[in-house]
Parts: structure tokens; C-alpha cells; sequence
């Protein structure tokens, strides 16, 4: 008897390790090794590395100024644009390094969407906002576009709100749903990955709620990194969070990247622990 | 321009009013008023001035006889006989029109590339200067482009002038317009001379709305993948079109009143209307600045301040149309 429960227990123990440990093996869609950046002579960024996985939102977070946006913006390679600018390290895509001539990039980003701190679509209808990515692939009748358009602010859950008045400007929305339309402006091309820089902090509570509601819609379809300065959205949305601080120099560093629960419930590291705990930053 | 995106902006907070001394604002306000009535009151004088001085010749002639005939021919006129008009003036109305129209057609998509390309395409390094070097334009003299336009520009425009006559010159209907033969001084060099003239008016604003408005636009296209071309376009949306209807119409408001410098290069034919832009013409500023210190004729002074009052009433209009058109541009 006892041998057997024995047995048993082992059996379920092993189980439970292997569940764990396969459980959603993460495929990790977007990786930053040993990555360095510089604005002119200014370290940005020391040493990141930063791993996001299929299905899962990952998160970031850290101070004001510790190069979040940095980080995000290496990955898309926008700050390519910022004169001065330098990095060196490593940036994969799906596990192959991120290309760097210029048709590349523009490829790259046609798979990495990004959503930014002000929504800001373009003066345009509504419809054309949605279909400007679609456009720039290649030309296509209004009628291609329809069904696509259709899917993305079905997707971006504006579609009901919206599907009487798609030749209206999209200025006249409000900011929750602008910044809804900019995401379905950046789900129409179908990217794998979008990166999104505080989407809600110009957005009031309810409008706030439902952007993270459609990223636990979506999330298994796109890898999404969002950055954040509000910790309880992070804990409330994502499932892996990043703390990122200055170090040296004021160079972001970051400190400790943990499944969620576990880096707000138990941190490793001192830092970390002193910033949710709010004794800094 | 995309560089400052990830900063945050400080807040300004209005300091606390109650303290503050208010006596300024009223201070401010009738100085203000006061400015504005002076602008008024000037553009009212100088219509009354302008009728005054022409009143005699309107009484004499008829008040609209004067847009009615195309022919200026001072030496015909007597103190007498009122009738054929001899200081027809829609010729120069037509001139003043026409040659204003060449230089926005040529000047308004030269100055948007130009802004385009500063704003866009320049090597950062290169870019400074290339705003300065076109604003440089602008403190060119009128007179030296004149000089300029009789002694490089004219012989420069011989082959394009021609070359206009022989092709656009035999096309049945728009031929008229583009008949030969060409000797140089023309409306078509007025043109020309006008558009370098506003270029650099339109490009300065144009370069300014596309460095501030589309910021934002700009982040957008570039990380949805456009190349860099699509994303110097999103400059050119419709928000934008306003201004450059705007600025435009700066340049417009030169290229109409522009004397000096066309009087130069028109040629100076005052008989009728020459229906090609290859032929020689006037335009109403032109007539007036040949012709003031001279007038000896009968009536001859007062048909140029006639010919003023209308230069005044068609700038007048067609600035107001225009600010119609960018007001309902604005407004869709
Ligand atoms: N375009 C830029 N040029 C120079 N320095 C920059 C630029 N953008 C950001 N920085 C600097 O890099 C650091 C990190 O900025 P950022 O990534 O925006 O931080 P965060 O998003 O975490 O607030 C800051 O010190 C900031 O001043
Ligand atoms: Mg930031």
C-alpha cells in the first residue's frame, strides 16, 4: 500500500514537473541580447536583454527616463531616424538576427506593429486609416480592402462603433477609440509582433480597460510588449514582466524579468523589490 | 523630428490670477484696436484717394468702359469726344491674371519639393543651410531680378519659348495660347520671373508647416513599414493642404502686385489683348509705373489711377476668394 501511494506521489510529482516545464513551451518571438544603445556619446541602454514569447504579453516597466521607450524603439529600429544614434548587441526575430539595410527594416516593420503613448491616426476616413498599411504592400481595389478593414476593427473592437461612419474622419473619434483605430491600423497588415509604448496613458479608466481587455483577446495570435509606468496594469495584463532602472550613468539597464506574479509576489532582486514596493522611483 | 517623441513635456501651470495687476488687458485691448482701425482706415483711404484722383475720367468715359475696351492708346484721346474709350484696360487685367497664373503653376510645386526636401531628404548637415539659401532668394532685390531677367533669363527661355510655339503652339483649341513666334520679352518670362520671385515666400511656409504639423503622422506610416518617400507624403495630407493653399496665396498676393521686375521682361504692349503667353503684354502695375511720370495726354493720369483702383479691387478679390477656398479646404 504505503510503496504504492509511493509510487503514486512520485508519478504526480514528475507530472506536475513536466507539465510545468512544457507548458506552453514558449517560443520566443522577439530577443535582445547584450544589447547596447547610444544617443551621440549618452548610453541609453546596457546590456539588455530581453526575451518575449508567443502568446504571452510581456511587460516593462521601470522609472521615467530608464529607456523603455528606448528599448521598444530599438526593436522596430525607429530610432534608426534619431541622428547619433548607435547600437550594438543582438536583436532576433523569431530566433534570426533582425535585418538592418534599409529594405529590411521596412520589412521588419511591416512585421513588428507599434502603438504609440498618443494615438495618432491620420487625417483621414476611418477606412483609409485602417487600409493605409494593406496600401502600401501593394494597390488594391476598395473592395479588396473591405474584408480586411472589416477583420481588423472587428479585432481592435471598434467595429460596431464605427461600421455606419468608415468615410468619416478619423479625427472626430474620440481618444479611446482613436487609439483603438491605431491598432487595428496596425492589425490589418497581420504583424506577429506590436510593441506598445504607454497606449493608455492619455486614455481615462474606462477607455484604459478596454485596450487591456483586447490584448488578452489578441494576445495569442500577436506577441505583445507593452511598456507601462502604471504597475497594476502590468500586473493586471501581462504575463511576463521586465524592470528596467538606471544604472551607471544613468544607461537602462535591465534588472529582472520574471513571470508577473511571481516578480511583484517575489522579486530577486533588491531593486526590484523597492520599486513595487514603492520605496523608489 | 521624431527625436523628441519619447520625452515627456513639462506642464505649464498658469500662475495664480487674484494678485495680478489687470489694468493691462484693457491697456492692451485699445492699443490693439487702435492698430487694426489704422489698418482699416488706410485700405478705405487709398480706395477714396484712388476713385478721387480717377473721378474725372470715370465721369468722362463711364465707369465700366474702362473693362470693357482692351486697348490703352493715350495719343488718341481728346478732351472732347468721349467715346471710343482710348484707355481700355482690360488687357492689363488680363496681364496681371495671366502672368500671376504661370508663376504659381511653376513656383507652388517647385516650393513644395523644395520644402519636401529640406524637411525630409537633406542631409541634416545641409539642411540649415539650404533654408537660408532659399530664403536668401527673397532679399533679392526686384530690380536686380529684373536686370537678371532682361540678361540671362530671357535668352535662357529662347529654346524653352520655341519650343513651346512648335508644340503646345500647333495644338488645335490651347494653341492660341502658346503661339509663336517668340522674341523673348513676353508673358511667359514675366512668369518665370514672378515664380522665382514667390518661391521662396511659399517654400518658407510650406518647409514650416511640414517641420511641425506631422509629426505624429510621420512615427505612424514609418513603423506601419512606408519607405521614407511614403512618409514625406503624409506632409502633404490634407491638414497640410490648407497651409500650402495658405502660403500659396502669400506667394499670389506678391506675384499680382510684383511691378519692377515684370515691367522689365513684359514687353510693355499696351494695344489689346496678345492672346498667347509668347507675346508681349502689360500688366496693371506695369502701365502705371511706365507711364505715371509722363502722363501728358488728356485724361491720361487720371485712366492710371483708374487702372490703381482696380489693381487694388482685383487683389482685393482674389485674396478673398482664395481665403474662401482654404476656409472650406479648412473646414472639411
Ligand atoms: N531622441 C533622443 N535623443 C537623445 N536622448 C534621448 C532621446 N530619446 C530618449 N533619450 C534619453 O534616453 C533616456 C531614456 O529615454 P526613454 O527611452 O524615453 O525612457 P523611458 O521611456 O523609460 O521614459 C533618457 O535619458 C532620455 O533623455
Ligand atoms: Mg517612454
Amino acid at each position: 500500500m504505503s510503496a504504492e501511494a509511493f509510487h503514486i506521489e512520485v508519478a504526480s510529482d514528475m507530472v506536475a514537473a513536466v507539465a510545468s516545464d512544457a507548458e506552453p513551451l514558449p517560443e520566443i518571438v522577439v530577443e535582445t541580447r547584450g544589447l547596447d544603445t547610444w544617443y551621440g556619446d549618452f548610453q541609453a541602454l546596457r546590456k539588455v536583454n530581453l526575451s518575449a514569447a508567443k502568446g504571452r504579453i510581456t511587460a516593462i516597466i521601470g522609472p521615467s527616463g530608464c529607456g523603455k521607450s528606448t528599448l521598444l524603439r530599438a526593436i522596430n529600429r525607429m530610432n534608426d531616424l534619431v541622428p547619433g544614434y548607435r547600437t550594438s548587441g543582438e536583436i532576433l526575430l523569431e530566433g534570426v538576427p533582425a535585418p538592418t539595410d534599409p529594405a529590411g527594416v521596412i520589412a521588419l516593420r511591416r512585421r513588428v506593429g507599434m502603438l504609440f503613448q498618443r494615438p495618432n491616426p491620420f487625417p483621414m476616413s476611418i477606412f483609409d486609416n485602417v487600409a493605409y498599411g494593406l496600401r502600401l504592400e501593394r494597390r488594391r481595389s476598395r473592395r479588396d480592402l473591405e474584408e480586411p478593414v472589416e477583420r481588423a476593427l472587428q479585432r481592435a473592437g471598434l467595429w460596431e462603433e464605427v461600421k455606419d461612419r468608415l468615410e468619416r474622419s478619423a479625427l472626430g473619434l474620440s481618444g479611446g477609440q482613436q487609439q483603438r483605430l491605431c491598432l487595428a491600423r496596425s492589425l490589418a497588415v497581420e504583424p506577429q509582433v506590436i510593441l506598445m509604448d504607454e497606449p493608455t496613458s492619455s486614455l481615462d479608466p474606462i477607455a484604459t480597460l478596454r485596450v487591456e481587455e483586447l490584448m488578452r483577446e489578441f494576445r495569442d495570435e500577436v506577441t505583445i510588449i507593452i511598456v507601462t509606468h502604471n504597475m497594476q496594469q502590468a500586473a493586471r495584463v501581462s504575463d511576463v514582466t521586465a524592470f528596467m532602472l538606471m544604472g551607471e550613468g544613468r544607461a537602462g539597464e535591465l534588472v529582472e524579468i520574471n513571470r508577473t506574479r511571481e516578480l511583484f509576489n517575489r522579486p530577486q532582486d533588491r531593486r526590484t523589490e523597492d520599486y513595487i514596493t514603492g520605496r523608489f522611483g | 523630428m521624431t527625436a523628441q517623441a519619447g520625452v515627456d513635456v513639462p506642464v505649464v501651470r498658469p500662475r495664480g490670477r487674484a494678485t495680478r495687476w489687470l489694468g493691462g488687458d484693457g491697456a492692451f485691448r485699445v492699443v490693439v484696436t487702435a492698430c487694426s482701425a489704422v489698418v482699416l482706415v488706410t485700405i478705405v483711404a487709398m480706395v477714396i484717394f484712388l476713385l478721387v484722383q480717377g473721378f474725372d475720367a470715370m465721369r468722362h468715359y463711364g465707369f465700366f468702359s474702362f473693362l470693357t475696351t482692351a486697348r490703352w492708346a493715350p495719343s488718341e484721346a481728346t478732351a472732347t469726344s468721349a467715346s471710343p474709350n482710348p484707355y481700355g484696360i482690360l488687357q492689363f487685367i488680363y496681364g496681371t491674371l495671366i502672368t500671376s497664373l504661370i508663376a504659381m503653376i511653376l513656383a507652388v510645386p517647385v516650393a513644395v519639393s523644395v520644402a519636401l526636401y529640406i524637411t525630409n531628404f537633406a542631409p541634416l548637415r545641409l539642411r540649415r543651410g539650404l533654408s537660408s539659401l532659399v530664403d536668401l532668394l527673397a532679399a533679392v532685390p526686384s530690380v536686380v531680378y529684373g536686370f537678371w531677367g532682361i540678361f540671362a533669363l530671357l535668352p535662357a527661355l529662347k529654346p524653352i519659348g520655341g519650343f513651346l510655339a512648335s508644340t503646345l503652339g500647333k495644338v488645335p483649341v490651347i494653341g492660341v495660347a502658346f503661339s509663336g513666334p517668340y522674341f523673348g520679352y513676353s508673358y511667359f518670362a514675366a512668369g518665370v520671373v514672378l515664380a522665382i520671385m514667390v518661391l521662396p515666400i511659399i517654400a518658407a511656409v510650406c518647409r514650416e508647416i511640414f517641420a511641425t504639423t506631422a509629426g505624429s503622422w510621420k512615427e505612424a506610416a514609418t513603423a506601419l513599414g512606408a519607405t521614407r518617400w511614403e512618409v514625406a507624403m503624409v506632409a502633404v495630407y490634407r491638414p497640410s493642404r490648407t497651409g500650402i493653399l495658405g502660403a500659396s496665396i502669400l506667394g499670389l498676393g506678391r506675384a499680382l502686385g510684383e511691378t519692377i521686375a515684370v515691367t522689365m521682361v513684359i514687353g510693355n504692349f499696351v494695344l489689346s489683348i496678345n492672346k498667347s503667353i509668347l507675346g508681349q503684354g502689360a500688366t496693371m502695375s506695369s502701365v502705371i509705373a511706365n507711364e505715371f511720370t509722363e502722363a501728358v495726354e488728356p485724361f491720361h493720369l487720371q485712366a492710371l489711377f483708374v487702372v490703381g483702383f482696380w489693381l487694388l479691387v482685383v487683389a482685393l478679390v482674389v485674396n478673398i476668394i482664395a481665403r474662401r477656398i482654404v476656409a472650406a479646404q479648412a473646414a472639411l
